[in-house]
This record gives structure tokens, sequence and C-alpha cells, in this order.
């Protein structure tokens, strides 16, 4: 009995591990998502932003002296700042053009963004003292690290504030017309442009927000921006076009990653996300949750 | 401006339009085979690194240029190509035959990927093949009775008929210069045969090109598959030019730094591989110029014109040109400058400065003006 109760423990561990994980691929995806749904772009830096949101926090918190709260959010409003000025020096240029040039370019800032925050602050592990950083919750037996939990709130209370943006504000609903259809929206006096701006800035935003949220478990580091790529497969499971399903996309990956870390030999946790992908679109190529959409001629 | 007068259908499709080509192709011949006499053994072993990159940059170009399937997997390819070579020359099989048993592996794995492919389009096609890769490369690491795992493989010097060809010799150079030649030879055949039109119809409408009797499924995973063996065939010649190798050198950058020859080069046409493989194996070199000599250079100029701080200035400038990751920003910066100035990279260039000529006074930016659309159209198809 102890022994299969132990064996469950495990596991829910495992699960609780896995979503916190999940909670951080799920916040990159969202940014993918916001950035794709609006102006059709996929936003290959968008891993590199957050890793920039946890340099600008540690820039704030950890080399300016700031409280972790007000730096915080000054390292989310400076990405919101800095996303917006992304859109405006690159993205706008080559709005209209092929998605590969627009991919491609990305591609590009991300390892400009990666070699310049390496010159910057260098390339050694570097972290922020946090509140979350020692400390744990527990449930009956299951206990739970803080920096965990406050990953999971952050992103469920992030997650709220959008969705209420994108559904109850003009604005948001602007958004939804402009990812629906650019020519319309600007046909019905939406501001195409200014939505763009600010579409990158949330985004951005929401990196940085990432990128601070996960100072206390990962180290800050250039290469943290590669877990944007772990970030993929969420996003395409969850239908590249749905917020929601960013999340349970990010859920998804960070479970599945977890548990095949646990239970399978060594080396599948660091496929398993891919593998995942792989099978999921050769089944349904437009994700969980996409629409698909023909073409009609 | 040379006006072709056409007489024959068949001048559309011929290799060489008109005798001209002879001239301007002999030559370059002519200097590819003298170069190995006339540059120093660094700049050789660049050349030879152009020349793999050009046939890798030709493979990529069938799939990506006239296919129209973005792949950012290829260094997986390359992967493959490469660990065959290893395995079967750990086994004493002679190069002659696991050369092209090399390509074909690596056309088989391309033909069981594009089958995927064939459910995807744009950026999910783009996402999968990075999943592609990723996958590959855990394996590579993984398989440890097959690869050596993490610890890599050591390749021999290639033995052709008893004669030993360096990695470093003339005789490599010239057994990657005529694979280079034969693979663009079997491009150019390829592209101007019906499976080719195939290709390019697939890459500029797949509707219109299903209407038009075209079987997507065939030519889709034709097209992965032709591109994966071309670049199984590089892998082959990558390994032998390396001598060693270990799975994080297949690494997701590898098949940017691929996209980028291609990009650089110019999508349109097969030149833009080989002017994009040089431009970005000549990086290397560059950078290393600017890390050696750029600062003792622009210092001494400070000094000379009597800037007050010169020694300081000569100090910060080699701390930023020894920076780690410098390559990678440029790589960057390069490839945002170019999509956003130079879509149709440095062949199209060259078309701009040769139709400057050929029109004198009447040549029109308009002529290369891309389009821009605003209609959503890759979402819903």
């Amino acid at each position: 009995m102890g022994n299969v109760g132990s064996g469950v423990l495990d596991f829910l561990q495992q699960v609780v591990g896995g979503i916190a994980l999940g909670c951080v691929y799920g916040l990159i995806a969202l940014g993918f998502v916001l950035v794709y749904k609006a102006t059709e772009v996929v936003n290959f830096a968008q891993g590199d932003l957050m890793m920039l949101g946890g340099f600008f926090g540690y820039a704030f918190i950890g080399q300016l002296g700031f409280n972790y709260w007000i730096g915080s959010a000054l390292a989310v409003l400076a990405m919101a700042a800095f996303g917006s000025l992304v859109e405006r020096i690159i993205v706008r240029p080559i709005l209209g053009y092929p998605q590969f040039s627009v991919v491609m370019v990305t591609i590009g800032l991300g390892f400009a963004l990666r070699a310049i925050a390496g010159m910057i602050w260098g390339t050694d592990d570097l972290r922020i003292d946090t509140p979350f950083s020692s400390g744990v919750v527990r449930f009956g037996s299951l206990v739970i690290a803080d920096d965990k939990l406050s990953v999971i709130v952050a992103t469920a209370l992030l997650c709220g504030v959008l969705w209420l943006y994108f559904n109850k504000t003009r604005m948001g609903v602007a958004m939804q017309a402009t990812s629906q259809n650019m020519l319309g929206a600007y046909y019905m006096g939406i501001p195409v442009k200014r939505v763009f701006s600010l579409i990158w800035a949330i985004s951005a935003g929401v990196a940085g927000f990432a990128g601070v949220l996960l100072a206390p478990i990962a180290f800050i580091h250039t290469n943290v921006g590669f877990l944007g790529l772990k970030a993929f497969p969420a996003a395409v499971l969850g239908g590249f076009g749905s917020i929601p399903g960013a999340l349970m996309g990010g859920l998804v990956i960070g479970v599945a990653e977890t548990l095949s870390g646990f239970y399978l030999p060594e080396g599948f946790k660091d496929v398993a996300a891919y593998v995942l992908l792989l099978v999921v679109l050769m089944v349904r190529p437009a994700g969980l949750f996409g629409l698909n959409l023909r073409k009609k001629v | 401006m040379r006006p072709i007068f056409q007489t024959d259908y068949d001048q559309d499709i011929r290799l060489l339009r008109h005798p001209g080509y002879w001239w301007s192709y002999g030559t370059l011949l002519l200097l590819a085979l003298l170069t190995p006499f006339a540059v120093g053994a660094y700049l050789q072993s660049q050349i030879i690194f152009v020349l793999i990159y050009s046939i890798v940059g030709i493979g990529l170009l069938i799939l990506a240029g006239f296919t129209g399937q973005i792949s950012l997997g290829h260094a997986a390819f390359l992967a493959i190509g490469a660990y065959t070579a290893g395995y079967m020359q750990a086994r004493g099989v002679p190069f002659l035959i696991y050369l092209p048993l090399a390509a074909l592996l690596t056309g088989a794995v391309g033909a069981i990927v594009g089958f995927p492919a064939l459910r995807l389009s744009g950026i999910y096609l783009v996402i999968a093949t990075i999943a592609f890769g990723f996958i590959v490369e855990e394996v590579a690491a993984r398989w440890e009775s097959v690869t050596n795992g993490n610890d890599g493989m050591r390749i021999k010097q290639i033995d052709l008929f008893g004669v030993t060809l360096s990695r470093d010799g003339y005789g490599f150079y010239y057994l990657c210069l005529g694979l280079l030649i034969l693979v663009v030879l079997i491009a150019l055949n390829i592209l101007r045969s019906p499976t080719g039109r195939a290709f390019v119809a697939i890459r500029d409408s797949e509707t219109a090109a299903r209407s038009m009797g075209i079987n997507l499924a065939v030519y889709k995973v034709a097209a992965f598959s032709i591109s994966a063996a071309v670049t199984g065939l590089a892998g082959c010649l990558y390994a032998h030019k390396l001598s060693f190798i270990s799975p994080e050198m297949f690494t997701l950058l590898l098949s940017v730094e691929f996209i980028i020859v291609i990009l650089i080069g110019g999508v349109g046409s097969l030149h833009g591989a080989v002017l994009g493989s040089i431009f970005v194996v000549m990086v290397d070199p560059f950078l290393s110029y600017l890390k050696d000599d750029m600062p003792r250079i622009l210092g001494g100029l400070a000094q000379a014109v009597g800037a007050p701080n010169a020694a300081a200035l000569q100090e910060t400038l080699s701390a930023i040109a020894s920076a780690a990751g410098l390559k990678g920003a440029i790589y960057g910066v390069i490839i945002v400058i170019f999509i956003i100035f130079e879509p149709y990279g440095l062949y199209g260039r060259w078309l701009k400065i040769r139709l400057y000529f050929e029109l004198f006074p009447l040549y029109k930016k308009a002529t290369f003006r891309r389009q821009k659309t605003y209609v959503k159209s890759e979402r819903n198809r």
C-alpha cells in the first residue's frame, strides 16, 4: 500500500512540476500566438525576448537595486517599449511579404539579441533574489516549491487579464478584427498600424514577464532563449491561433516532458516535445484547437 | 542587350542559351580549376567549404526555392549523410560505394520526412522540420553503437583506388568541384524537365497546380527526397573535410546557416547557392581579420589624426571584436538587412546591375518591386 501511495505521490509531484514548466512554455507560446493572430508573423525571437526580459529584470533589480515588484514591473514595461520599437523598425517594412521572409527576419533578430545580451551582461549564470527563491507550500504530503507555484499563479492571472482585454475592451476587439482581416479592419477605421505596435508591445511584455518569472527556476543566461524552441510545439499543439490553446499546449508539453524525463530512459526528455508535435501534426495538421479552413478558389 | 532570335521551342529549355555562355562558364571553370595553384592552404580549405556548402545550397534551393517547401532541418540530412559515410568507412566499405549510398539513404529518409510534410504548409512545415532536426540530433547522440554518441566519430582520409586524398589536398578540392558540377547539372536538368516545372507550379499555387493535374503527393515527396539526397552527398564530403563529426555539429544553427546561404545568394536561381556559400563561409576569415587587425588599424588611424584617447579606443574596439557571439550578431544583422533591402539576394543584385546597363537610360526600380499582400491568405489555404 505504502509503495503504491508513494508511486502516486511521485506521479503527482512530477505532474505539478510539469505544470509549472508548462506554464512557462505556455507564456512564451502565448507571445507567439498574440503576434501570429494579429499580424500573421511567427516571431522566432520570442524566446530571446524572454531572455532579454530576464536580463532587464536583472538590470533593474540586481544592478540598479529596485525592489523586486517595482523592478519586475519596470522590466515588463521596458520590454513592452522594446517590442513596439522592434515592430516599428524591423517588422513593419516587411509586412505583406511572404511569411518566410518575416520568419527569417525574426530568426536574425533572435541571433542579434542573444549576441548583444551576451556582450552586455556576459555569458555567466546570473540570478536575482526574489521573494519566491526559497520556501515551499505543502498540500498534504505534496510539496510545491514557491517559485513553481508563483509561475502557475502568475500565469493564471495573466491569462485572465489578457482574456478580459481581448474580449471586453474596444482595442481588444479591434485586435481580433485585425487578426481576422487586416484590410477589412483598415476599411472599418481601425488604426491597424497602432494595433500592430500594441500587439508587439503586449507580446514582448508577456515575454518579459515570463523571463522574470523564470529567473528563480532557471538562471538568467543568454541560452534561455532556446526554451522558445520548446514553446513552438506548445503553440502548434494549441493551433497557433488560439490563446487558450497556447496555454493548453504549453501544459501538455510541460507535463509530457517532465513525465518522460522521470519514467523513460535518458534522452527522451529532450525530444518528447518534438515527437509529440510530429504526431499531432500528422493527425491534425492545424493543431488540436486550430481551425482548418480551406481557401476557396 | 542580346536579342535572342527564337526559332524553336527547345530554345527555352536549352542549358546554354547562347554561345556567350560557353565563354563565361568556360572561364569560370578554368578559374575554378586553377584556383588551388593560386591560393594559400587556408584559403583553399575555405574554398572547399564553399564547394560543400554550395552543394547543400543547391539541395535546399530545389526544395525551398523551387518547390516552396521551407526546411529548417537540413542539418539533419547532412548529419545522416556524414554518419553514413563514417559508419561505412569504419566497416571497410570503399568510398565509391558509400558516397552514393549516403545520398540514397538520406534521400530515403527525406522521402519519409516528405510524407507528413504533405499535410503541412507554411509555418507548420518549418516547425515540423525543426522538430525533425532536433530528433535526429538526439538520435545521433544516443545511438552509440552506430554513431559513437557524444564522443563523436573520427573519419579517415578518402582512399580512392589506393590513392589517399588528404582533406586539404588538391585531390579533395577537385573531387568536391567535380561533385558540385555534377549536382548543378543534375539540378538544372531536373528543373527544366516536367518535374521541375511541377515543382515551380506547386510553389506558386498548390491549388492551381493540382487543378492542372499535378499530383501534389508525388512531387512534394520527390522534392524532399531529391533535396535530402543532394544534402546527404554533401554530408559525406563534409564528414571527410572535418575528419571528425559529433552530434553537436548538426544543430539548428547549421540549418539556419544553410537557409542564410540561399537567402543571401538569392532564392530564384542556382547561382544563388554558390554566391551565398561564398558569403557565409567567408564570414569566418573576415571575423578573424576583424579581431586581429581592425582595432590596430583604426587605433593607428586615430593616433595619426591625433585623437586624445587613441589607446583607449583601440582597446574598446578589440574588446568588441573579440566578444563571444559576434558571429551570431553579424549573422542576425545580415539576415535582417538582406531581407529588408535586398530580398533577391546577391544574384538579384547582379541581375539588377546587368539590367541597368542593358536598358541603360530606361532602367526603372519598379521592375524588381515585390508585391505586398495584406489579405490573409496563408491561414486559410
